[in-house]
């Protein structure tokens, strides 16, 4: 079965370049991509990943507000009893990674990761938590 | 006109103009002419001013190196602010973070986690205040790139220069304030297009009586480009914008030069090199000759394109980040080859984070080194009479006039409508998002090739830069300051400027600016106007598309 992806923006940032271009690189590996729209909420994305039954969220951010939301969604996703693992895209300083993966962000995307890098790991994130 | 008479109108203007002192000679001492040519009998300062919009160009005056800054609480930004200054920058450029754009403020939900990152939190006049303490707003020109809540920054800036004894007349300076291309491409909207196109309409009516020094619209092609445009579709859009917001005046009862000259542009420089000067000048000419012809302007200033350039934010690597240095050097070399009158190039860090304090300074100090040691200011327009140069101009002037015929023809001939209806229509938003598409095809491809990404990786492990930490402590100490703010204010001023913004708000005759100005003395926060037009406007939501 193709793997499911829910693409998610959260908070205020508008840039949808990247979440646009990602989604469409997925698409054409021959996974299911799902995209939230803007200015969404750790709650709504928590909810329409569940209700979507998808097998990864990506999160792309890049106004700085990553390590405030994107450990916010991953918390509003096991409130609700969901264990869909959760990646992330756009500018993310080196020093935040590992705070990140402590709050259970399981893959960092930064600026010009490859698709290939993008798509094998999404692969084999999915295919663990399966 | 005739090469004769342009040469010769080019001579009278150049005379006149004022120079800067300079030795304008090579360094082995050959003498420089301001200008050489002609090409198609065209001058700099002459229309269509494909050579650029002033006879004696950087010979004058050199470009205004205007530097985009703002981060965490105003107090700081206050201190980059007077460190560009000390530094030799001519002019303040403001970045608001992500609350302030979508005029939210500090304390609203949604903003957690976004106060003061990318860039200066404001929610009052008290913000204002510190923002601008110290920093004298009648000789600084200012620039507030701002658009969704333009309005209402404007009124809070004219708020804040009466309360320090400036009045509104002598402000000089820039609202970005161009509404379109926030629905085309950085999506920061709030109301509904035709709602947002009303408050642009009051700002270009207020301006135009009040604040002769002001630039009521900054048309901006830089967050279109950076949202995965070509290069033509930035000129076209841009320009096509710009002609809407002519329009929307003319609706408004404004003559074209009442609002025209008042009008300026901002592009990108982005790494190919002679596309983006060709971008320039092609821009320089449909403008003029649009102006003139299709709307008529009979006043020079209104068919002349004055635009500030930034250099290719995406275009910028994460991998070895020194080597954006070289990016951004070339880049912004385009920008005065071009005749651009402002710059702003970034920092070397911008893929990681916001630029540190070093960072900026050698951005800065790139300008310094185009402006004082390459001898490049010396001639304007000196790639102009190149063949290559000259027909790559015509060539995007060609291109951008088959985008104009067809947003025109959405509209049914108008422009303003067209680019509505673009809008509505997805038409716009899914152009740029297919040409960001295929521009990553050809990254991932190898087919072009990008140094630190996809060739030349060694030196991608080294050790990273320090880069600059906006740390929860500026939001919270946002926090207070807003809760202070709310404290110590008089609650039926601020009740009655809230209710006089809301009914003068439901009346489309009504210009808004005045109602906002006198809530802003009241310090009525920006999510309060914000949420008080909203309740009048409805709020806008995009349908999600990939």
């Amino acid at each position: 079965m193709n793997v499911r992806v829910l693409v998610a923006k959260v908070g205020l940032d508008g840039h949808d370049r990247g979440i646009k271009v990602v989604a469409r690189l997925l698409r054409d590996a021959g996974m299911e991509v799902v995209y939230t729209g803007l200015f969404q909420t750790p709650e709504t994305v928590a909810t329409a990943a569940i209700q979507e039954d998808v097998d990864v969220v990506g999160l792309s951010m890049l106004s700085g507000a990553h390590m405030t939301l994107a450990p916010l969604v991953v918390e509003a996703l096991r409130e609700r009893g969901s264990d869909i693992p959760v990646v992330l895209g756009g500018i993310v300083p080196p020093q935040d990674l590992d705070e990140l993966r402590e709050h259970g962000v399981a893959a960092v995307f930064g600026p010009g990761a490859s698709a290939e890098e993008i798509i094998s790991t999404i692969n084999g994130i999915a295919s663990h938590s399966g | 006109m005739t090469e004769e008479s342009a040469r010769e109108e080019w001579r009278r203007l150049f005379a006149a103009a004022p120079k800067r002192t300079g030795k304008f000679t090579t360094m082995s001492g050959i003498p420089l002419a301001p200008v050489y040519g002609p090409h198609s009998a065209e001058f700099p300062g002459v229309y269509p001013y494909t050579r650029g919009v002033h006879a004696s160009m950087y010979r004058t005056k050199l470009w205004t190196m205007r530097m985009f800054a703002g981060f965490g609480t105003a107090a700081d930004t206050n201190i980059r602010f007077r460190e560009i200054i000390r530094a030799g920058g001519t002019g303040l450029s403001t970045a608001f973070d992500m609350p302030t754009l979508l005029g939210l403020d500090s304390d609203d939900p949604m903003s957690l986690g976004e106060v003061g990152r990318c860039g200066v939190a404001i929610d009052s006049l008290a913000d204002v205040r510190d923002l601008f303490a110290g920093i004298d707003l009648a000789t600084i020109t200012t620039s507030m790139t701002i658009n969704s809540p333009a309005a209402v920054m404007l009124a809070l800036f004219v708020a804040q220069a009466e309360d320090s004894g400036v009045t509104r007349d002598r402000l000089g300076g820039t609202l970005q304030n161009d509404i379109l291309k926030e629905y085309q491409a950085q999506k920061e909207f709030v109301f509904p297009p035709r709602q947002s196109m009303r408050l642009v309409r009051d700002t270009i009516a207020f301006t135009a009586a009040e604040m002769p020094k002001w630039n009521s619209i900054s048309v901006s092609g830089y967050h279109i480009r950076e949202a995965g445009s070509t290069a033509v579709e930035e000129l076209a859009f841009t320009l096509a914008n710009g002609f809407a917001y002519v329009e929307l005046a003319q609706q408004a009862g404004l003559a074209v030069d009442a609002v025209a000259p008042r009008l300026s542009f901002f592009f990108n420089a982005h790494i190919d090199f002679f596309e983006e000067i060709a971008k320039y000048r092609a821009a320089r000419r449909l403008w003029a000759k649009w102006m003139k012809a299709h709307y008529g302007a009979s006043d020079v200033r209104s068919w002349q394109l004055r635009f500030h350039t930034q250099t290719a934010g995406v275009s910028l690597t994460a991998q070895q980040p020194e080597i954006n240095i070289a990016r951004t050097a070339i880049e912004a070399l385009a920008g005065v080859l071009g005749g651009t009158q402002s710059l702003h190039t970034n920092s070397m860090d911008e893929a990681l984070a916001l630029p540190s304090e070093k960072a900026a300074r050698i951005a800065l100090r790139t300008q310094q080194i185009i402006a004082n040691e390459t001898n490049v200011a010396n001639v304007a327009d000196p790639l102009g009479g190149s063949w290559f140069v000259e027909e790559l101009t015509d060539e995007m002037e060609r291109e951008a006039e088959i985008i104009f015929a067809q947003i025109s023809k959405m509209g049914e001939g108008s422009m303003l409508e067209g680019c509505i209806r673009g809008i509505e229509e997805n038409w716009f938003q899914g152009r740029i998002s297919d040409s960001a598409y295929e521009l990553e095809r050809s990254f991932n491809s190898g087919e072009r090739v990008v140094v630190g990404v996809n060739e030349f990786l060694e030196g991608n492990d080294e050790d990273v830069l320090a880069t600059l930490r906006i740390t929860n402590a500026d939001e919270h100490k946002q926090l207070a300051r807003l809760s202070q703010v709310r404290a110590d204010r008089d609650d039926d001023q601020v009740r009655t400027a809230l209710e006089r913004l809301s009914r003068e708000a439901s009346d489309p005759e009504m210009n808004l600016m005045p109602a906002l100005i006198d809530a802003a003395k009241a310090y009525v926060t920006v999510g309060e106007m914000m949420t008080a037009l909203a309740g009048v406007f409805g709020r806008h939501v995009e349908i999600p598309s990939l």
